[in-house]
């Protein structure tokens, strides 16, 4: 048990703690963009799925990263591009079409895997990147500032997202279509068209979630690589209130106990590894059963929009 | 060739709708009431650990007790994992599609740790193998196989009995009707007088039940002991099969022997032809969105019906696949 009150153990948590919110922040900041225009788009897991594939396939075959990277960014464009066509176009009930995205991106990816690489392989993933001086900050420059360039960018997504979000006409835009439809509509404000761009956007940041995991964090791929990643993200946005922030909060508290759990197996503290693995469901359930900030919930959350109605 | 062109393909097709027809029925009793259950694989999981523990605790009971007893305790499991998610969100407002995934994740992970500790069969022990899988259920609490030398069991007629006992309950008993009322409209359901929270977590409670006896019947049926991935995506693809149904026990069950067929052929075809199962996978993701996409022209059709009969009252509740959920501000208030 001492082993865990190390400098260098703490420091171990915090910053595998850092690199394992990645994922979750690009694709709960997405999931944020989509919900607060009032589309909650549930295949995000498929998305991630998708994303990673394509990026992985990519780069095992060209070794150029940004075009692996690009590659997860346009499928996950085009998913994204597939659910807000049921959604906002076909009026689908968005907790079930959401789920369908979801079976079709994990069907999809795993036909492709078994089609076009049939064996798990590895590839150079994106090479973690000093920050000069920061990186030389004792403990802090290791825990932050000592990652690969998809961690940083995760975090700069956040004041990035909440200033379009807050500070911006089209953020006002993106609030009030998915606060307000008929109102937004009223205005002049093209509902279908801003809830296109949000789902585009987020299915787009899911997508390079997915790339973070297969050629950033893992460098691998295999079959349900995320393992309900994307749906966990989707409890954050709930969790974190609809803003940036708060999610990134949650994101951290999140990856903090994913972090720890893992830790405590390396250090060989004795909880059978499965039980120890259902620790971040266990607290996803909890994350979204607590009611504190239900009331900021965009009022019209998986509501489709017609004229008229 | 495929699911329907032989006794062999029939028989499989059969074997394969039996838990497709008890989830579809499941999702479709929760869906009916606006809960969207996606818990379907994580209550297979409970009902068929339950069902086996069961069994194998009480094995000196006769069979005429224990089988109905270990299918009880499956009906139970899954109904008790379904009951978390349904007390949560008509309680706390916990949304269930989220909860349900997670207990998904959760029945998985202790499915594994059983398989590889407790529950672990002595004779791998015994043989140094350690391959995950339980003892083997007393050959009494075998479900009787319908067809010889197939898998095609009892389980699928009580299936057959239990969407019939479905349509009766949905649509001739008050219990169904408060179902559905609450699906339909959880405001005006409570000033009706429905207490609303009790009906959403009993349909949930009642589909995990289906959920549970689809896996207890796939472990008492067909694999006859409890092996890693017996579920085989069920509790997605019965999602699939209820939306194909209507989420009507009349539509459900040649959905489940359609969807049943298509599993069977997905099976052969990436033994002849190499072509991965996942492709069904994929399909049915395609056909869930096809389905509820389409719902935006099935009432387009009822709009101008209705227009064309003027004011006559076209109350056709199984034409639209899905009741409108409530909004936010009416979950809240």
């Amino acid at each position: 048990m001492d082993e865990l009150f190390t400098t260098a153990t703490i420091v171990g948590i915090l910053s595998s703690a850092v690199r394992l919110a990645t994922p979750y922040l690009y694709a709960a900041i997405g999931e944020t963009l989509a919900q607060r225009s009032g589309v909650l788009n549930l295949g995000v897991d498929g998305i991630m799925l998708m994303g990673a594939f394509s990026a992985f396939y990519v780069v095992y075959n060209t070794e150029n990263l940004l075009t692996g990277l690009l590659a997860a960014a346009g499928v996950g464009l085009l998913m994204g591009l597939l659910m807000a066509v049921a959604s906002v176009t076909m009026k689908a009930e968005q907790g079930i079409s959401g789920i369908g995205l979801y079976l079709f991106g994990l069907g999809l990816s795993s036909l492709l895997f078994r089609i076009m690489l049939g064996t798990v392989e590895s590839v150079d993933g994106f090479p973690r990147l000093n920050i000069p001086l920061l990186s030389d900050i004792p403990l802090l420059g290791e825990i932050f500032f000592n990652h690969s360039i998809l961690v940083y960018g995760a975090f700069l997504l956040v004041p990035l997202t909440a200033f379009l979000l807050n500070r911006t006409t089209w953020g006002l835009n993106i609030r009030a279509v998915g606060n307000n439809p008929q109102a937004a509509d009223a205005l002049g404000v093209n509902v279908q068209a801003i809830r296109y761009a949000t789902v585009c956007a987020g299915g787009m940041l899911a997508g390079i979630g997915g790339a973070a995991l297969s050629i950033s964090a893992l460098n691998i791929f295999q079959e349900n690589l995320t393992n309900g990643l994307g749906f966990i993200a989707v409890a954050l946005v709930y969790f974190g209130g609809w803003r940036p922030v708060g999610v990134l909060l949650g994101v951290l508290l999140f990856s903090f106990v994913n972090s720890l759990q893992l830790w405590l197996q390396v250090i060989g503290i004795d909880i059978p590894s499965d039980i120890a693995v259902m620790l971040p469901y266990i607290l996803t359930i909890i994350v979204v059963s607590i009611p504190f900030r239900r009331g900021s919930e965009p009022a019209a959350l998986t509501r489709p929009f017609s004229r008229g109605a | 060739m495929g699911g329907f062109g032989s006794v062999s393909g029939i028989t499989q097709t059969l074997a394969k709708a039996t838990p497709l027809l008890l989830v579809g029925l499941g999702i479709a009793i929760a869906f009916r009431a606006s809960m969207i259950n996606i818990g379907g694989e994580g209550q297979i999981m409970a009902g068929a650990m339950a069902s086996t523990m069961c069994a194998l605790a009480l094995r000196d009971l006769p069979g005429i007790v224990l089988l109905p007893l270990s299918a009880l305790a499956g009906t139970l499991a899954g109904g008790f994992w379904a009951f978390i998610p349904g007390i949560l969100k008509a309680r706390l407002g916990a949304n269930e599609i989220l909860t349900t995934v997670m207990m998904n994740g959760i029945a998985l992970q202790l499915t594994n740790f059983l398989l590889r500790g407790p529950m672990l069969d002595p004779a791998q022990i015994a043989a140094g193998t350690n391959i995950p899988q339980s003892e083997a259920l007393p050959m009494h609490v075998w479900l009787p196989r319908l067809v010889p030398r197939t898998l095609f069991h009892a389980g699928f007629i009580v299936a057959i009995v239990l969407a019939v006992g479905v349509y009766i309950l949905l649509w001739h008993t008050t219990l169904g009707y408060r179902i559905r009322a609450v699906g339909q409209n959880r405001f005006a359901s409570r000033y009706a007088g429905i207490p609303v929270p009790q009906y959403m977590t009993l349909s949930m409670t009642l589909s995990g039940c289906f959920c549970g006896l689809a896996g207890a019947f796939e472990i008492m049926g067909v694999h006859r002991r409890v092996v890693e991935g017996f579920s085989g995506g069920y509790g997605f693809s019965g999602i699939v099969v209820a939306l194909f149904g209507y989420l009507h026990p009349l539509g459900i069950i040649p959905a489940s022997v359609l969807f049943g067929g298509l599993l069977v052929g997905a099976d052969r075809m990436q033994r002849a032809v190499q072509v991965p199962s996942s492709l069904i996978i994929a399909l049915n993701g395609l056909i869930v969105l096809f389905v509820v996409s389409s719902r935006v022209w099935v009432e387009y059709r009822n709009n101008r019906r209705a227009a064309q009969q003027a004011s006559q009252d076209t109350n056709d509740d199984t034409a639209a696949p899905l009741p409108t959920r409530p909004t936010p501000e009416q979950e809240r208030a």
